[in-house]
């Protein structure tokens, strides 16, 4: 039994959505539909109940005079996003009916035969990843292949990758390989290579990190994310003082109202 | 090689020629429009903008039973307060007793609408198969089936007891009078918590103050319908004001507080609801009460138009909290932090 990770390198990452094929077809996850997005060559938008892995395109321009192989020239960056498996999981904390659980592999699982879709998950997910299919009535999100990974196989994703974009492995090896790797790259002349990996934030850590170039925003990989229990202390205090100061008035009022 | 007959001869293209500049000469330049070439506004990825504009966070897939459970099931709450302090200090036995009746209808309704919600509506049991205080939605689901089955009993034991005082329905009418009032006190604010602590920027900045204008919201439901229904205690009039003007300086707070996060109370379709929504519940129904104070004659009139306002009031206020939700989640420049970078 061990704690396991996906590292996933955009710098690695050639578009060709092998890891978005592999899940669907390993996990039987049905079509999301056809629909131009217009802004890319991405088409499939963003994780949600059909899809676990989502390739996002992120077109940079050319800095004039710059040309050729130059770490300035124009770039498709690539990076195929997944559900990040969160150490403080929203979703985890908030599922009213014990469906959501942590795997002896450290990922998040969502038990198919106990979520009633209450959608509570949706909302206190700060990645935006678990998603109700409005036909199938209950939410779904990424397993972090829990059956593969229980019989010592790589999740989909990871296997099906060409280029080893997806890296899969023991958490802690892996994130000294991600060091590694952005120290290389910035050695290459790289100078805008990225590290996400949400340590300091209330998630406490992912099972889910990526190499970007430029801000990890562009990918929508929020620099803050919180786990939205930090707000139920605020939340269940100004609860109990509202409860109080309603029990007050409605003896005020009534004990100073005309008795009939 | 031979020329094409069709070709015109070498005199007539010169004419042509000339033609084509005598026209060209008679236009003024004023009227020619050099179009300047502008590139095509395309959404774009980066730090400035996120993900090409598209949303971070997952809307609420919530339809639209729950704010009207947050309606019914605050005003349930409410009601069972006041008839356990109705039965404590007044002798207004119509009162308590429409007021139970009121508590336990909303104990009744509350349950279905919640599991109408469900994606999968049979499985509406599973919100029991565990207790987990760090989920407000596994918080108040006990405490709506405690609400539910004391509030149902209150008002049937009441009603056993005016009919057929049997010895010990007194004491277990007041245990499930105490229950129903206690767990009422827990629905009517938990819902604020519920929304308050999610991701959603225009709930969770948002969250100290939702439990109290959910209270505030519910409490005032209650006593208008109860007003409704013609009771005519000074005691509803008093509490109806209090929240009325809660309402009020709830409505000033958030028009004063514009951060990015919480632009969807002011702006579109939410903003527009939020408004209206307090309108109706605190400036419009406490100037309508204390109209009714001042006019002797008139004052039914005027409470009962402040209790139909204030009850409209509270629905949209709800529906416009969950509202802005969805216009919240659209907006990635909060979790993204982009107002920071580019202010």
């Amino acid at each position: 039994m061990s704690t396991t990770a996906f590292l996933t390198d955009s710098t690695l990452c050639i578009g060709c959505k092998a890891c978005e094929v592999a899940c669907k077809e390993w996990n039987q996850v049905e079509g999301d539909g056809f629909e131009w997005k217009g802004f890319s060559y991405d088409n499939t938008g963003a994780l949600g109940h059909s899809t676990w892995r989502h390739v996002k395109f992120v077109e940079a321009g050319a800095l004039p005079g710059r040309g050729g192989n130059s770490p300035d020239a124009f770039t498709w960056g690539m990076l195929s996003d997944v559900c990040k498996h969160c150490e403080n999981a929203g979703c985890l904390e908030a599922c009213p009916t014990g469906a959501l659980v942590r795997t002896e592999f450290g990922g998040v699982y969502l038990q198919d035969d106990i979520c009633n879709g209450c959608a509570y998950c949706v909302v206190t997910c700060p990645f935006g990843v678990v998603e109700r299919n409005p036909d199938k009535g209950r939410a779904f999100k990424c397993t972090f292949c829990y059956d593969r990974q229980k019989e010592g196989l790589q999740p989909a994703c990871a296997t099906a990758c060409p280029t080893e974009s997806i890296k899969f492995g023991e958490i802690e090896p892996l994130r000294e390989r991600a060091r590694a790797r952005l120290k290389k790259l910035r050695e290459d002349g790289f100078g805008d290579v990225h590290l996400y990996d949400p340590t300091e934030s209330s998630v406490g850590g992912v099972h889910a990190f990526f190499i970007t170039r430029g801000d990890p925003s562009a990918y929508n990989l929020p620099p803050e994310p919180e786990v939205p229990t930090v707000y139920l202390r605020k939340g269940w205090i100004s609860a109990g003082i509202a409860a109080a100061v309603m029990l007050a008035g409605t003896l005020l009022a009534f004990a100073g109202s005309d008795k009939r | 090689m031979t020329l094409s007959p069709l070709r015109p001869t070498s005199e007539e293209r010169e004419r042509r020629l000339q033609e084509i500049r005598r026209e060209a000469e008679k236009l003024q330049p004023s009227e020619l429009h050099p179009r300047q070439v502008e590139p095509i506004q395309q959404p774009q990825a980066s730090a400035e903008t996120g993900y090409y504009g598209t949303p971070v966070l997952k809307r609420p897939q919530w339809t639209v039973e729950v704010p009207i459970y947050f309606f019914v099931g605050g005003a349930a709450g409410a009601a069972a307060l006041i008839a356990a302090v109705g039965e404590l200090a007044t002798e207004d036995h119509a009162l308590i007793r429409d007021a139970r009746w009121l508590a336990a209808i909303g104990g009744v309704i509350s349950p279905a609408l919640l599991t109408a919600d469900l994606g999968m509506p049979s499985r509406f049991l599973h919100m029991l198969r565990v207790f987990k205080v760090q989920s407000p939605m596994s918080v108040g689901s006990w405490t709506l089936v405690a609400f539910s089955s004391s509030s149902v009993g209150a008002a049937m034991l009441g009603e056993l007891r005016r009919r057929r005082p049997l010895a010990g329905v007194p004491f277990l009418t007041s245990a499930a009078q105490i229950t129903s009032a206690l767990t009422g006190l827990v629905l009517a604010t938990y819902t604020g918590v519920l929304i308050g602590a999610t991701a959603i920027p225009v709930w969770n900045e948002h969250v100290a103050e939702l439990p109290a204008h959910f209270a505030a919201s519910g409490l005032a439901t209650a006593v208008s319908l109860l007003e409704l229904r013609g009771h005519e205690s000074s005691a509803l009039n008093a509490l109806a004001i209090g929240a009325a003007l809660f309402e009020t300086a709830m409505g000033a707070a958030i028009e004063a507080r514009a951060t990015p996060g919480t632009e969807a109370l002011r702006h579109g379709v939410s903003g527009q609801a939020m408004r209206g929504a307090g309108f109706l519940s605190g400036p419009l129904p406490l100037a309508l009460r204390i109209l009714g104070l001042l006019s002797k004659r008139n004052q039914q009139q005027f409470r009962r138009a402040a209790a139909v306002s204030s009850v409209l009031g509270s629905l949209l206020t709800r529906w416009a909290w969950v509202r802005a939700g969805t216009a919240s989640a659209e907006d990635p420049r909060v979790p993204l932090q982009i107002e920071k970078h580019t202010p």
